[in-house]
């Protein structure tokens, strides 16, 4: 995966400017900044939400705007809302988002994943009637459930979990990148990084 | 990719077994505001049989209008329109099916009341067959339509307002030829060509609404 040149700005406010990286597989992209840098667009340009107003995101090569549904299969995004729909089960809301993506899983496999997360004993509970930290281990329970997605993005992935939680998801990281895939993530608190790191620090700059 | 598209319709139709409030709203309210006209305009039977399928049609696109509003607006407050759209899978297919489980909420169960509503306004059996014949053929496009209002409205202040004043005028050729079948009917005119036209409109609807819903949801998403 490449970044090229990227420029984003919302409102009237640049967030950064020639902003171009690379990540290979088996690495991990830490994105630090402060509040308002700009690190939720740098994340929602990398999979391709937000358009950038200049510069472009490249996946083995293309452009991701020409090769967004392949891309869309390798990649898992987990955002700041976790997708998770408060009237469907853990199981129901994991199932249908693979069913939605293509993704042929079985029960186990489903099972499999929220005890991953060790939610498996809220597996039939409406997630409405989860607190917060329960409801992002759903959200998080779908990195397990696509094994071949080369791609993780997160952000602001340990909000709301526990000091469990972290520990869990930082194994999940831990082997993503040992088995080669990328993750990129950002996170305001101190995180002890699992594996070894790139960072890369957003300046929050004046209005221009 | 057919079977993203199923999971679609799958899931809406369990979200709304969930919620059963919200689709018997848009039901009631379609049945009310019919109920409505004759208490006002009074029981003469001539003029009620008269009027009686521009009041059912008019009453199908309030109702369609309504139920646009909960479309796309709750997946996009919890996420998963996120999540659908980085799905892998082509958006336009998804939206297709959550247009038809739309379809399937309000369309079709309006097309099924309108049977009783037609007896309440004392219709023949051929114009009343017309007008079950005239909705199922047009209440697809008014989902399709309505979908790309709410897809481009989503997320704006006063989106309720601004879809009904961006959808109602696209509807007109709908209720133009969907209330005209029941009259040519009603007159002993054959009502083929109004309903062909009908069938017509919702197959370009069909073809052509899903893309341009895919771009909007995206622009809206940013």
């Amino acid at each position: 995966m490449e970044a090229v040149e990227l420029q984003c700005e919302r409102g009237h406010r640049r967030l950064f400017d020639q902003l171009s990286f690379g990540l290979d597989a088996g690495r991990c992209l830490h994105i630090a900044g402060d509040n308002g840098a700009g690190k939720t667009s740098l994340l929602r340009i990398l999979c391709g939400l937000l358009r950038p107003t200049f510069g472009e995101v490249r996946w083995q090569g293309r452009p991701i705007a020409q090769v967004r549904d392949e891309y869309g299969a390798d990649l898992v995004y987990v955002g700041h809302l976790n997708g998770v729909k408060d009237d469907l089960t853990a199981t129901e809301n994991l199932r249908t988002w693979a069913a939605m993506a293509g993704l042929r899983v079985d029960a186990d496999r489903l099972e499999q994943a929220l005890r991953l997360l060790a939610i498996e004993r809220f597996a039939q509970w409406p997630a409405g009637q989860l607190s917060q930290g329960q409801k992002r281990r759903i959200g998080l329970a779908r990195l397990t459930v696509a094994r071949q997605a080369r791609v993780w993005i997160l952000d602001e992935p340990f909000n709301a979990l526990d000091r469990n939680g972290v520990e869990i998801l930082n194994r999940l990281i831990a082997e993503r990148v040992g088995s080669g895939g990328a993750v990129v993530l950002t996170t305001h608190q101190a995180w002890q990084a699992p594996v070894e790191v790139i960072r890369l620090e957003l300046a929050a700059e004046a209005a221009s | 990719m057919i079977g993203a598209l199923l999971a679609v319709v799958r899931r809406d139709l369990l979200l709304a077994m969930r919620q059963r409030g919200d689709v018997a709203n848009v039901l009631l309210f379609f049945v009310i505001v019919v109920t409505m006209v004759p208490l006002g305009v009074g029981p003469d039977r001539d003029m009620l049989r008269l009027i009686a399928p521009g009041v059912v049609w008019v009453a199908a696109l309030l109702s369609a209008i309504l139920s646009l509003g909960r479309l796309f607006a709750l997946d996009y407050a919890d996420g998963t329109l996120e999540q659908i759209m980085l799905s892998g899978q082509p958006l336009s297919l998804a939206v297709l099916g959550k247009i038809a489980a739309h379809w399937l909420m309000t369309g079709a169960p309006i097309t099924a009341l309108s049977v009783v509503l037609a007896m309440m306004f004392d219709m023949a059996a051929a114009p009343s067959a017309t007008l079950v014949a005239s909705l199922l053929l047009g209440t697809p496009s008014l989902s399709l339509i309505g979908a790309v209002g709410a897809a481009l409205t989503l997320g704006l202040r006063g989106a309720g307002v601004l879809v009904t004043l961006l959808v109602l005028p696209l509807y007109v050729p709908v209720l133009i030829f969907g209330a005209g079948a029941v009259d040519a009917s009603a007159g002993g005119v054959s009502p083929g060509a109004h309903l062909m036209l009908l069938g017509g409109l919702s197959l370009a609807a069909a073809a052509l609404a899903p893309w341009a819903i895919g771009a909007a949801l995206r622009v809206s998403v940013e």
